[in-house]
């Protein structure tokens, strides 16, 4: 599977207890992706929508990934679960390498088949927009009893009972006439609940949330968040959240992974991230995010720039272009060496040329106030 | 859902009513303004001004426009009488007049040439539907491949070669010289062999044409939706590819398949001109083409009637179909 040409740039992490180098031996975290690399090959050039992306995470955690738009987020949940060449027909396929390791078995050399029947059983996934997301000629109740009976060899009857089940369990009122209805006749949230209900069915270890209240309304939002953290305290499911929205994994994520240009740029805990967070793209995240806390007439501050072409990332830092400190370092290290992911203190990474002293004081002499 | 069938009916009636009544003005009243004069037409060659008086008489000619327009609709609905003098005609409901060419009825007439038309197009669309969706899936999952150019090429010539190109070649190589096929028109119920051996090649040939326009809406209509959100979630659930396809994707590429397939069909079973008059099949297409070329007048109306009944009612089928195929739309 290893279909890339090695870069000879692989994020390799050598701390204690962090991800070993491609080709070890089977990990012991429950999750543990190895130097994903997701590229797809376009008439401009190949789009590196993720790039040698590793982590890990055990059940009953919570992982966020958070970036903008194009960061790779998505894609790298997809490649997780064996679908970025889904809906992909013809010559150009996308190419996928590195490791993914689920309870001890690997998922991107393994026959597609057998990951397929992993696919909603183990793994399952909650995508952004519900309406789009469920087939809008079948009726919910069929769509979750399919999801549930593809991996059961159950009677129509008893999936079905299943299905009232689940839709109860999210909190769909008379749950055995909704069960007939078709996704039009839900509201927004309600979809997104069935949507929950459906990746629920087969009590999969391994959730992903694809900006699961993204296209929700905000009160909608709030209950939604609510019911993914008690339904992970119930199953005990390992859960990713993919957000834009760092109010969604300040509610949700136990650690939180910050992308930028399809890598890691920064990963901890959640606490870390959001009280010593050691990047100044994390920074520009934070600092854009509204705080009802503070006075209105305040400007929010907002990363400068645009995100940069997956097909020509900047030399050296990919942040570079849009990073106020890019010039601090000496020489022209953040434009010619690209920074590799360093521990600041246990568990929480930074790929930054910046020292560390140095970013310690502009957080909490710079940034920290202003927010 | 009745309420809305009864209402679109009484549309499509009214719709008959405009139809006919147009078509009724610009048969018998136009031509009078022109100069010319209808009981002519009936006349043929007879020129003895009192045969043409009769005719003009018998057929009321010389009524007020209304009161023939009145006559036709009651002789549609209830049949009428053409008097003049002693001399009485018969023509019982439905009654769409009388041939000027042969003196016959129309409405028999009319009859006999629908089951062919109907056979033709009911065929040539199994035929095209078959072969023009599954042609479009293939190429569409196989995009960009030496199938799916192969494929969009044949269907290309499909649609630009006319019938009557194909048509006539497809007579010279399977009938004149391979002789594979000869005899005339029989009905199905007659002789089914002789009925399936002188539609075959129309069918495949009407077939060729929409089969190619019906392979590129499939293939479109199937690359749009296998980028869907519906579609992701379904291999999210661990589908086989099989299922994805047949069951997610198939079932919304159905929705435009069978819209387009409605008007087509309403279209054709008025008559497929081309096809029926290069295989001389007597549907309703070729009786359209023997009236106008004998200036026919009550039989190009009769055919057109027809043509635009089953127009309305294929397009009201199309509506009534959209609401069983989409649960989102709801009639009423």
């Amino acid at each position: 599977m290893n279909s890339l040409g090695s870069t000879g740039r692989a994020s390799v992490e050598s701390a204690p207890g962090e991800v070993a180098a491609a080709g070890s031996p089977p990990p012991t975290a429950f999750l543990e992706v190895r130097d994903l690399r997701v590229h797809f090959p376009t008439d401009d050039g190949l789009v590196k929508s993720v790039d040698g992306l590793s982590f890990r995470l055990e059940k009953g955690r919570t992982l966020g990934i958070v970036g903008e738009s194009g960061s790779g987020k998505s894609v790298t949940s997809l490649g997780i679960m064996g679908l970025h060449t889904a809906g992909q027909y013809g010559r150009r396929k996308a190419q996928i390498s590195g490791e993914v390791w689920l309870d001890g078995r690997e998922l991107l050399a393994a026959d597609p088949d057998e990951v397929r029947r992993l696919r909603g059983r183990e793994m399952a996934m909650i995508f952004q927009d519900p309406l789009s997301a469920l087939h809008p000629y079948y009726t919910i109740g069929r769509q979750i009893v399919e999801a549930y009976r593809v991996h059961h060899d159950t009677d129509k009857k008893s999936a079905r009972k299943r299905a009232i089940e689940l839709l109860d369990r999210v909190g769909i009122p008379q749950p055995d006439q909704r069960v007939d209805s078709y996704p039009h006749e839900f509201s927004g949230g309600m979809r997104q609940r069935a949507m929950i209900a459906m990746a629920l069915v087969n009590n999969p270890e391994l959730l992903i949330a694809d900006e699961p209240t993204t296209a929700l309304d905000v009160t909608v939002q709030a209950q939604i968040l609510d019911l993914i953290r008690d339904l992970q305290k119930e199953f005990g499911s390992a859960v990713i959240v993919i957000t834009h929205d760092l109010g969604v994994v300040a509610e949700l994520a136990d650690d939180i992974l910050v992308m930028y240009g399809g890598r890691c740029v920064e990963r901890g805990p959640a606490e870390q991230i959001f009280y010593e967070p050691q990047h100044p793209y994390t920074w520009g995240l934070l600092g854009s995010m509204p705080r009802i806390d503070r006075d209105q007439t305040e400007r929010l501050i907002p990363v400068k720039g645009s995100p940069p072409s997956l097909i020509n990332l900047p030399e050296g830092c990919a942040f570079h272009p849009r990073c106020p400190y890019a010039d601090v370092p000496k020489g022209h290290v953040t434009r010619t060496v690209r920074p590799e992911l360093q521990q600041v203190v246990s568990g929480h990474f930074s790929a930054c040329h910046l020292p560390q002293e140095q970013r310690t004081r502009i957080w909490t002499e710079e940034i920290a106030p202003r927010l | 859902m009745l309420a809305y069938v009864i209402r679109r009916l009484f549309a499509v009636a009214m719709m008959l009513m405009v139809v006919t009544l147009t078509t009724f003005v610009i048969f018998f009243v136009l031509p009078k303004w022109a100069g010319s004069d209808p009981a002519y037409l009936f006349a043929g060659k007879q020129t003895d001004p009192a045969a043409i008086e009769g005719i003009r008489q018998k057929l009321g000619l010389s009524d007020p426009v209304l009161v023939q327009f009145w006559n036709f609709l009651q002789g549609l609905v209830a049949g009428r009488e053409y008097t003049n003098g002693a001399d009485v005609t018969k023509c019982p409901a439905p009654c769409f007049g009388y041939s000027f060419r042969t003196e016959q009825e129309v409405w028999p007439q009319l009859t006999e040439a629908i089951p062919v038309t109907l056979s033709l197009a009911a065929g040539a669309c199994v035929l095209w539907v078959v072969g023009g969706v599954a042609a479009g899936v293939v190429s569409a999952l196989r995009r960009g491949t030496l199938w799916d150019r192969a494929a969009m090429t044949v269907a290309l010539a499909g649609v630009s070669l006319p019938i009557y190109f194909t048509g006539l070649i497809a007579l010279a190589v399977f009938s004149y010289q391979l002789d594979w096929i000869s005899g005339e028109y029989a009905p199905v119920e007659e002789d089914p062999a002789q009925w399936f051996q002188t539609l075959l090649l129309p069918w495949i040939t009407l077939a060729l044409l929409y089969a190619a326009m019906y392979a590129r809406l499939t293939r479109a209509t199937m690359l749009e939706i296998m980028g869907e959100d519906y579609i992701r979630t379904a291999r999210a659930k661990g589908l086989k590819e099989r299922v994805v396809i047949g069951r997610h994707a198939m079932r919304s590429t159905w929705t435009p398949v069978l819209t387009l397939l409605g008007l087509d069909l309403g279209a054709l079973l008025g008559g497929a001109v081309l096809t029926e008059s290069t295989y001389s099949l007597p549907g309703l297409g070729r009786l359209a083409i023997d009236s106008i070329e004998g200036k026919d007048l009550p039989l190009i109306l009769g055919v057109t009637l027809i043509a635009a009944l089953f127009i309305c009612v294929a397009n009201l089928v199309v509506d009534l179909l959209y609401a069983v195929v989409d649960p989102r739309v709801r009639i009423g």
